[in-house]
C-alpha cells in the first residue's frame, strides 16, 4: 500500500468503488439470507443519500445522527452526512429517550436518521425537549404506517428523492466530495459520561484516517478480511474498525441479522478481524464450560486432558516460542480433536487478528484464547484518541501490558504518572466545549489520557489506573488501588476488593467473596452455612481467599514498580458492599471515600495489628426498611514476597 | 391506536347460535358481528362459552341452532378444514405445536393447505416442488423476521420457553395468510413484558396484513387497549356487546366480573 490514499471519506469511498468495484463491501443478513452490496453499490447507495439529505436542505456543517443497531444503511449515512460536509453522531441505541435528549440538543441535531419505530417513538417522546429536530427519517417502516408527525420520513423516500436530484443535478455528489477538506470534523462521538455530562468528541478525517492506516499497516489488512459490525456504532472502536478501517483497506463489513442472532452469524461469517470487550469473550468462555460439564464422559475428558495441554504450551506455541517436541505432537494432536472444533463452534477458525480493550482482561481468560490458537491482543484508547494508541505486536504479547505506542503516535508519562498522547489521531475539540477541550489538550499539543501508567523494560505502555486514584505509599512507592483490586478480583472466588494505603507504610484491602463461587465450592467439601455473613467467616474459606491473594501478591511482586503493593493484611467483609448502600456506584464501582469512612473502624483494626473485630453496620433492604448486621470480623495475614525473592522467582 | 384504523364492513356474522353438550348449555342464542379490520374481543369468566364460540366459528364445533356467515356465505356449520380454507386460522388455549420440530419446520407447517405439490414430488425435492418449497420458505422467513424469532429459527419448539412458543403458534397461524385470525387466550401465562410484545404483534398483524383479529383474553387491561370492540358472554349468554368504554361501564358486565349477593 505504497500509493498515497485519499484523505477524507467519501473520497476513500469512491477510490474503493474504483479499484475494487465487484468486491464485496457490506453483508447483512435479511430474511434468513446473507445480502450483499459491491462497492460500486454502496457508492451508489451512499449518493442516493447525501443527495436525498441535500434535498431536505442537509447543508455543510450540519450534524446528522444515527441511531440503531449496525445497519449498513446507517453507516453509509455516515458517509452521505460526510459527502455534504456534515458531521456523522452515531448515538447509543440502547439509550432510553430521556439520555438521547442531552446529546441531541447539545450537537443542535436537525437531522436523525433511525432504524425503526422503537428509536422513532424515543425521539417523538423527547421531540418537545428537542424543537429543531426537524426531519426524522427511518430505515424500516414497519409499524410506522399511521404516524403523521411533521418531518418524519421514510430513507426510502429520502433516497428516491436523492435519486431524481441525482439525475437533475449528476456533477452535485463529485462537487460536493471535491469541496471537502481532511481537516474538516467527520465524526462526533459522544463520552460515556461516567464523570459529568456527555461531551462531544469532534474527529477530523485525518485523525479517524490515520487510526486505521496504522491499525491495517501494523495487523496487514487486507481486502479479503473480514469483520462482524456488532457493537454499538456509538462507540469509538466500532466506528474505528467498522468504518473507518473498512473504508481504509476496503474489507467486508457484515452486519448480524439482529442482537440475538450475532453467535450464529459469528459462526456462518467466519470473520478474519474480530473485536470485543472482555465480557463478550466471558462469556463465551462461560458458555462452551457449561456445555462441556453436559457433554459425555469421553468428551469431557478429552477436552479437560487437552486444554492442560493447551495451557501448558498453547500461548508459546502461538508466539513461536521453543517448545518440547512432545508438546508439539500433542498440541497438534489437541488441534485436530478439541482446538479446532472448538475454534469452530465459537466462529473463531478464520481469525487472524482479535482485539479486546475497554477494561481489564483476566490473565487466564486472556490466555486461554491464545492457547486454543486465537490470536487475541489488547489495544489501549480512548474515544479522544480514535482508539488506537498502543497496540500489542503479534508474537510480543504480555497480558498486563498494551503493547508499544502505535506507529505515528508519541506517548509520554507526566510526573504524577499520568498518560499523554501526541500525533494525528488526536480529537480537535469537545464540541462547544473550549473550558474541557483546554483541560484535556496542553499547550505542547497533548492529550491528558486521565489514565496512570508507565513503560515497562521492553517499552510497552501499562496502565494501572485511573490517574485521580493513584497515591504514594508513606515509603513514596506508587500505589494504584484499581490495579491491586483489579489482580485480586480475577480470582472468581473474590467479588469485590477495596484496597488501602495512601500516606500508610504498607497496603492493606477489604474483600467481598463471590457468594455464587465460593458457594459452590463450599458445597462441594460439604461446608455448611447459614449465609453470607456465616459463610464469609469460615476458616477455610478465609484459606481459600489468603491463597488468591498471596497469588496476587506473587504477581505484584513480579513488577519493581509495584512490588510495594503487595497486600499484607486482609479481612473479609461480613456483608457484600451494594449500590442500596451506597458503597457501590449502579455501574459497581467502589465508592472509595465512603467505604473508607464507613467502615473506619476496620481499617485502624487492618493497621494496628488486631485479630479480630466487632463492627455494626446499618443496612437498608430492597424494600427501603433498614436493619443492622453486626460480627465478628477475623483479620488475617497475607505472605508477601520480596523484591529480590520475587525476581528470581520470575 | 384504534382511531387511525378504519375497520370495514361485517365480515362475519353470528346469529342466534345456541350449542349445547348433553345438558349442558354452553351457548344460547348468541349473536354478534365482526368487521373487516377489526379487533374484536370475546370475554367472560371461566366457562361463559368463549371457547366454545371459537370452536363453533372455525367449525370444530357444530352449533344445534343459529348460522353463521363468513365473508357473505351463510350456513349452519362447517368443517376445520374448509373454515382454513376460506381463510380461517387459529392459535390454541393449550399450544399445540410439534414439540420435536425446529421453529421454521412448525411454521412451515402453517403453509400446508397452499402447497400443490403431491407427496412423491416433495419427497424428491426435483423441479416444481423444489421451487414452491423456495416460495414458501421465503414467505416462512417473513413471518420470522415480522415476529423477531430469527434467533432460534433452528432450535426445536420442545425448547423454548413458553412465551416463546406462543409466538411460534402465531406464526403458523400467519403462515396460511388468514384473513381473519382466532386466538384463543394468547397472552395466558406470560409475563408482563411477554404480552406486551405479544399485543405489539397482534397489532402489527391487523395493521400491516389488514387481518381481522377475534380473541379471547383474561387480562382485561390488554383486552380495553387492544381491541376495538368487546363481547361479553356469561353462561353461555350474550350480556354485553361495545367498544371497551361501554363494556366497562356495563352494570351487567361489572356483576358478572364482581359477582352479586344472591
Amino acid at each position: 500500500m505504497a500509493e498515497q490514499l485519499p484523505d477524507t471519506f467519501p473520497r476513500l469511498l469512491l477510490h474503493q468503488a474504483k479499484t475494487r468495484p465487484d468486491r464485496p463491501a457490506f453483508r447483512e443478513k435479511d430474511l434468513g439470507i446473507w445480502q450483499t452490496w459491491t462497492w460500486t453499490q454502496v457508492a451508489d447507495e451512499v449518493r442516493a443519500l447525501a443527495c436525498g439529505l441535500a434535498s431536505l436542505g442537509f447543508k455543510r456543517g450540519d450534524n446528522l445522527a444515527m441511531i440503531g443497531d449496525n445497519r449498513p444503511r446507517l453507516y453509509w449515512a455516515m458517509c452521505a452526512a460526510q459527502t455534504l460536509g456534515g458531521v456523522a453522531v452515531p448515538m447509543y441505541q440502547d439509550a432510553v429517550a430521556q439520555e438521547l435528549s442531552f446529546p441531541l440538543q447539545d450537537a443542535g441535531i436537525r437531522y436523525a436518521i433511525v432504524e425503526d419505530q422503537e428509536q422513532v417513538d424515543k425521539l417523538l417522546e423527547i421531540r418537545d425537549q428537542c424543537p429543531q429536530l426537524a426531519h426524522i427519517l427511518y430505515d424500516d417502516p414497519r409499524g410506522l404506517s399511521h404516524y403523521t408527525q411533521p418531518g418524519l420520513q421514510s430513507l426510502d423516500a429520502v433516497m428516491q428523492a436523492g435519486r431524481d436530484w441525482h439525475a437533475r443535478k449528476p456533477a452535485f455528489f463529485v462537487d460536493e466530495i471535491a469541496r471537502g477538506r481532511p481537516d474538516e470534523v467527520a465524526v462526533m462521538l459522544y463520552t460515556s459520561g461516567t464523570t459529568g455530562k456527555p461531551k462531544g468528541v469532534c474527529q477530523t478525517h485525518t485523525a479517524f484516517i490515520r487510526a486505521a492506516e496504522s491499525g491495517c499497516k501494523f495487523d496487514r489488512l487486507r481486502p479479503e478480511d473480514n469483520i462482524l459490525s456488532y457493537l454499538p456504532m456509538a462507540w469509538v472502536g466500532d466506528h474505528l474498525f467498522s468504518y473507518a478501517q473498512a473504508m481504509y483497506v476496503g474489507f467486508t463489513v457484515n452486519c448480524p441479522e439482529s442482537g440475538d442472532t450475532v453467535m450464529t452469524d459469528m459462526r456462518e461469517i467466519g470473520p478474519s478481524y474480530y473485536f470485543a470487550p472482555p465480557r463478550v469473550f466471558e462469556n463465551l468462555l462461560t458458555q462452551v464450560m457449561i456445555r462441556m460439564e453436559d457433554a459425555g464422559r469421553l468428551k469431557r475428558g478429552m477436552f479437560h486432558y487437552f486444554m492442560k495441554v493447551a495451557r501448558r504450551c498453547g500461548a508459546e506455541i502461538i508466539d513461536g516460542k521453543p517448545v518440547g517436541l512432545a508438546d508439539r505432537l500433542l498440541y497438534a494432536l489437541g488441534n485436530l480433536l478439541v482446538y479446532g472444533p472448538l475454534r469452530n463452534v465459537l466462529g473463531m477458525s478464520r481469525i487472524r487478528v482479535a482485539y479486546t480493550a475497554g477494561a481489564a482482561i483476566g490473565p487466564d481468560l486472556f490466555r486461554f484464547y491464545r492457547s486454543i490458537g486465537v490470536n487475541l491482543k489488547q489495544l489501549y484508547g480512548a474515544t479522544e484518541t480514535c482508539a488506537a494508541v498502543c497496540l500489542q505486536p503479534d508474537r510480543q504479547i504480555k497480558f498486563d501490558t498494551v503493547g508499544p505506542p502505535a506507529p505515528g503516535v508519541e506517548v509520554k508519562i507526566a510526573d504524577g504518572g499520568e498518560v499523554l498522547v501526541r500525533g494525528d489521531i488526536l480529537l480537535k475539540e469537545y464540541y462547544k466545549r473550549p473550558d474541557a477541550t483546554a483541560e484535556a489538550l496542553d499547550a505542547s499539543g497533548y492529550f491528558h489520557t486521565g489514565d496512570a501508567g508507565y513503560f515497562d523494560a521492553d517499552g510497552h505502555l501499562k496502565i494501572i489506573d485511573r490517574a485521580k486514584d493513584v497515591g504514594k505509599l508513606a515509603g513514596g512507592a506508587l500505589f494504584a488501588p484499581n490495579y491491586i483490586e483489579n489482580k485480586l478480583k480475577f480470582s472468581p472466588y473474590i467479588r469485590e476488593a477495596v484496597a488501602f494505603g495512601p500516606g500508610r507504610d504498607r497496603v492493606c484491602a477489604f474483600v467481598n467473596i463471590d457468594m455464587g463461587a465460593v458457594g459452590d465450592w463450599a458445597e462441594r467439601r460439604n461446608l455448611a452455612y447459614s449465609g453470607y455473613t456465616d459463610l464469609a467467616q469460615k476458616n477455610e474459606v478465609y484459606e481459600l481467599v489468603r491463597e488468591c491473594v498471596e497469588k496476587a501478591n506473587a504477581e505484584l511482586a513480579a513488577d519493581p514498580m509495584l512490588s510495594e503493593s503487595q497486600v499484607h493484611r486482609f479481612l473479609i467483609l461480613h456483608k457484600e458492599l451494594d449500590p442500596d448502600d451506597d458503597e457501590l456506584t449502579r455501574t459497581r464501582k467502589v465508592r472509595r471515600g465512603l467505604v473508607a469512612q464507613k467502615y473506619a473502624v476496620l481499617i485502624e483494626a487492618l493497621y494496628s495489628g488486631k485479630t479480630s473485630q466487632f463492627i455494626e453496620t446499618q443496612i437498608r433492604f430492597e424494600d427501603g426498611r433498614t436493619g443492622k448486621i453486626s460480627a465478628d470480623l477475623r483479620i488475617a495475614e497475607a505472605r508477601t514476597l520480596g523484591a529480590d525473592a520475587a525476581r528470581s522467582a520470575a | 391506536m384504534t382511531d387511525a384504523r378504519r375497520t370495514g364492513k361485517p365480515i362475519l356474522t353470528v346469529e342466534e347460535v345456541s350449542l349445547s353438550f348433553g345438558g349442558v348449555k354452553a351457548l344460547q342464542g348468541v349473536s354478534f358481528d365482526v368487521r373487516e379490520h377489526e379487533i374484536r374481543a370475546i370475554i367472560g369468566p371461566n366457562g361463559a362459552g368463549k371457547s366454545s364460540m371459537l370452536n363453533v366459528i372455525n367449525g370444530v364445533y357444530h352449533p344445534q341452532q343459529g348460522t353463521i356467515a363468513f365473508k357473505g356465505r351463510r350456513r349452519h356449520d362447517v368443517d376445520p378444514h374448509e373454515a382454513a380454507l376460506q381463510g380461517i386460522a387459529r392459535t390454541f388455549q393449550n399450544i399445540a405445536l410439534f414439540r420435536g420440530m425446529t421453529v421454521l419446520d412448525n411454521i412451515m407447517t402453517g403453509r400446508n393447505l397452499k402447497m400443490k405439490c403431491n407427496f412423491l414430488q416433495q419427497a424428491l425435492y426435483w423441479g416444481s416442488a423444489q421451487r414452491e418449497e423456495l416460495e414458501h420458505r421465503a414467505k416462512v422467513e417473513e413471518i420470522v423476521d415480522f415476529l423477531e424469532i430469527q434467533h432460534i429459527r433452528k432450535t426445536p419448539v420442545g425448547r423454548l420457553p413458553y412465551g416463546l412458543q406462543k409466538r411460534v403458534e402465531l406464526g403458523r397461524a400467519l403462515a396460511a395468510e388468514p384473513t381473519m385470525l382466532l386466538l384463543d387466550e394468547p397472552m395466558s401465562g406470560m409475563n408482563l413484558e411477554e404480552k406486551q410484545d405479544m399485543s405489539r404483534f397482534i397489532l402489527d398483524v391487523n395493521d400491516q396484513f389488514g387481518t381481522t383479529v377475534v380473541l379471547i383474553e383474561h387480562d382485561m387491561s390488554v383486552v380495553m387497549d387492544l381491541s376495538d370492540r368487546v363481547v361479553v358472554l356469561n353462561y353461555g349468554r350474550k350480556i354485553a356487546d361495545g367498544t371497551p368504554d361501554e363494556v366497562r361501564a356495563n352494570p351487567a358486565v361489572i356483576d358478572a366480573y364482581l359477582g352479586v349477593a344472591h
